[in-house]
């Protein structure tokens, strides 16, 4: 019997949904993790995921396109070739804004987005880890760990009592390796 | 968030009284998991012949030169670069929709987002296309990049508005691409779990192996925030930069310092107008009208309005500073555009872009589908023409008047241009095939709380003011999706 790796609790509802991770957490059992097909407000404080700090990051990412457009645009125009244009000062720096804005905005977005896809795993071509095919459609499920929480029946009975329209047993981890 | 009743005072954004989940994952990805209909395919072969004639004139430039095209020594800027602002224009409206709104919270965006940044995306790649032909020999197109080369190292001319405009498109069409393919992994993760076979490998590569756990979709949250903070400005910069290719210049006519808000407005208003072309003909072809309702039509009209009459303003402003100025260059310019050999030019753009969009203060018109349809092509008519006026009226009298002369396009210009359009929708009709029209997780947001059946459950179980519920009941009239017989019983 006990080849099972996840329970699966699937909802066909979000509040019903969050009302179950109430129902497991008062029973201390541990949630391994919750997939959706949509975002989920409020979720995050119930299993503890941190605040992200990609926002910190894009502005150090931001600030880089700054410092490098600026002392590019300084050695290129003012040291390595300076061009006598209408008299103008080398380092012309009010027309050196747009580019260095441009610049700013091009590495926040490459950093930004580069550092969520290295955070979450997100590349192309990575097998996805998906527990249950639905779960990008319309079911919302909690999936438990079934080897660190031993009671399956309690876990069951907490699952339906909430609401979920099914309970799975999955004797792997990912279905999606096939 | 979706324990919460919105106010009924709000129109839903979902109509429809049997919408689930499943419904709403099966209604947006019917285009892309079965065959074609026969409407797709008479447009797409009509795209397709558009696209060619493109392939076609724009390898004749390259062949020939720009000699192909219809300009002379006086007006050497002519249908190019009216293709190039006109398409950058209408790119502005998907990040707007897609990045402004998301901002501002306006959750009507998120049915109309997805498609809005793509036509962006389209758009772009279209007026990139001229920006490469215009340079005459395009293989060396890499010449505006700031390389190191054999000429000891001489750089581009950094205080060049052509060299910012050039940081300026890239830039924006790389984050634009950034942010449209972040907000799709989830949706192609949709696809990817319902397809089979070589389908699913595809969209497995495509789907970055998205799976939808909390921590993925709150960063994913976290980003788009992020995005759509700094793509705001940035579509903003875009046009400004884009005038500054005109506005920096001595020309009597571009020389002005109104031009950036103006031509950011233009942009937004001609924008709104192609999203409005676009997805009145896609939501009636693909079945979308629960998704795309009148209350986004409605709203997209309004903007149209607001951005219309800045323009409008915007028109007069330069007329009156013309004359103001005292400068009878500038006043020559502007006498010469409305009265000159270009009048019949300028008046087609007021018309279309100053008189057609206040008839949308008529409700009527503007809860009318054909109506707003036909509007939205003439306010595409009416933009293409106001960069024709600025860019060939302002050069077409040169400073001796024995170089002044007319500008006649070739048919290697008009067919860039009628190609380019081609191309367009070609792509459109291609992503609607391939990829989900209407951001299918983004749009599942809204079912608990501001669709119309969430509403009509809260009217059902009473508790609410009656005059409100009249009003609301009253504001479904205008919506060509919802059944009256529902509320006639209430």
């Amino acid at each position: 019997m006990n080849n099972i790796k996840y329970i699966l609790g699937s909802f066909g509802d979000p509040d019903e949904m969050m009302h179950g991770i109430d129902k497991l957490q008062e029973n201390n059992i541990k949630i391994h993790d919750v997939y959706t097909p949509m975002p989920i407000h409020g979720i995050e404080a119930k299993l503890g995921v941190k605040r992200s700090r990609l926002d910190i990051a894009a502005f150090f990412f931001g600030i880089t396109g700054t410092c490098t457009m600026l002392t590019f645009v300084y050695l290129a125009a003012a040291y390595d070739w300076p061009i006598n244009i209408g008299g103008k000062p080398h380092f012309a720096l009010p027309d050196f804004i747009p580019i260095t804005f441009e610049l700013t905005i091009l590495f926040c977005a490459f950093g930004l987005v580069g550092s969520y896809y290295a955070s979450t795993h997100l590349f192309p071509g990575r097998a996805p880890r998906v527990m249950d095919l639905r779960a990008t459609d319309d079911r919302f499920i909690i999936a438990i760990d079934a080897k660190e929480n031993t009671d399956h029946n309690k876990i069951d009975d907490l699952l339906k009592e909430a609401g979920a329209l099914e309970v799975k047993h999955n004797e792997r981890k990912y279905i999606s390796y096939e | 968030m979706s324990g919460h009743n919105e106010s009924i005072l709000r129109e839903p954004l979902i109509t429809g009284t049997d919408i689930t989940y499943a419904k709403i994952t099966n209604d947006i990805l019917l285009p892309v998991e079965n065959k074609p209909n026969r409407a797709w395919w008479i447009g797409f072969i009509v795209a397709l012949c558009g696209a060619l004639l493109w392939v076609v004139a724009v390898s004749y430039t390259f062949w020939f030169g720009i000699g192909a095209w219809g300009l002379n020594k006086t007006v050497g800027w002519a249908w190019d670069i009216t293709g190039f602002v006109w398409w950058v224009g209408i790119g502005h409206a998907g990040t707007l929709i897609s990045a402004v709104l998301l901002l501002f919270r306006q959750n009507w965006r998120n049915s109309i987002n997805r498609s809005a940044e793509a036509m962006t995306i389209f758009a772009v790649i279209c007026a990139a296309t001229y920006v490469v032909s215009h340079m005459g020999r395009p293989w060396l197109a890499y010449w505006v990049l700031p390389l190191p080369n054999q000429f000891g190292s001489l750089w581009v001319n950094f205080n060049s508005p052509l060299v910012w405009d050039m940081f300026a498109i890239s830039t924006y069409f790389s984050v634009s691409l950034l942010f449209w393919y972040t907000g799709l992994l989830p949706d192609i993760a949709t696809i990817r779990d319902r397809a089979t076979g070589v389908k699913r490998r595809v969209y497995t590569i495509l789907s970055f192996g998205w799976a939808g756990n909390v921590k993925t979709w709150q960063r994913f949250e976290a980003v788009s925030i992020i995005l759509a903070g700094i793509s705001t400005p940035l579509v903003l910069s875009v046009h400004t930069i884009v005038s500054m290719d005109f506005a920096t210049s001595v020309i009597p006519g571009w020389h002005t310092t109104i031009f950036p808000p103006y031509f950011v407005a233009g942009a937004i208003f001609s924008g709104f107008a192609m999203v409005l072309t676009l997805l009145l003909v896609a939501r009636k072809v693909l079945g979308l009208e629960n998704y795309i309702t009148m209350f986004h039509i409605e709203s997209m009209n309004k903007i149209i309005i607001l951005t219309g009459s800045i323009v409008g303003v915007a028109y007069i402003t330069e007329f009156f500073i013309a004359w103001y100025s005292g400068s009878e260059y500038e006043q020559y310019a502007f006498i010469n555009r409305s009265t000159g050999p270009y009048w019949w030019a300028y008046w087609m753009m007021m018309t279309c872009n100053v008189i057609s969009p206040q008839l949308l203060w008529f409700k009527k018109i503007r809860t009318s589908i054909a109506a707003t349809w036909i509007l939205s092509i003439v306010v595409n008519i009416g933009m293409w023409f106001e960069r024709f006026v600025i860019i060939v009226t302002s050069l077409h009298r040169d400073y001796i008047p024995s170089s002044w002369a007319m500008f006649y396009p070739s048919w290697v210009d008009v067919s860039v241009f009628v190609g380019s359009i081609g191309l367009f929708f070609t792509l459109f009709l291609l992503f609607l095939r391939v990829l989900p029209s209407i951001a299918i997780a983004e749009v599942k947001l809204l079912l608990k709380s501001a669709s119309e059946q969430a509403k009509l459950e809260q009217i059902k179980e009473g508790h609410l003011d009656p005059t409100h519920v009249s009003e609301y009941v009253e504001s479904l009239d205008k919506f060509d999706s919802v059944k009256q017989e529902e509320y006639a019983k209430i």
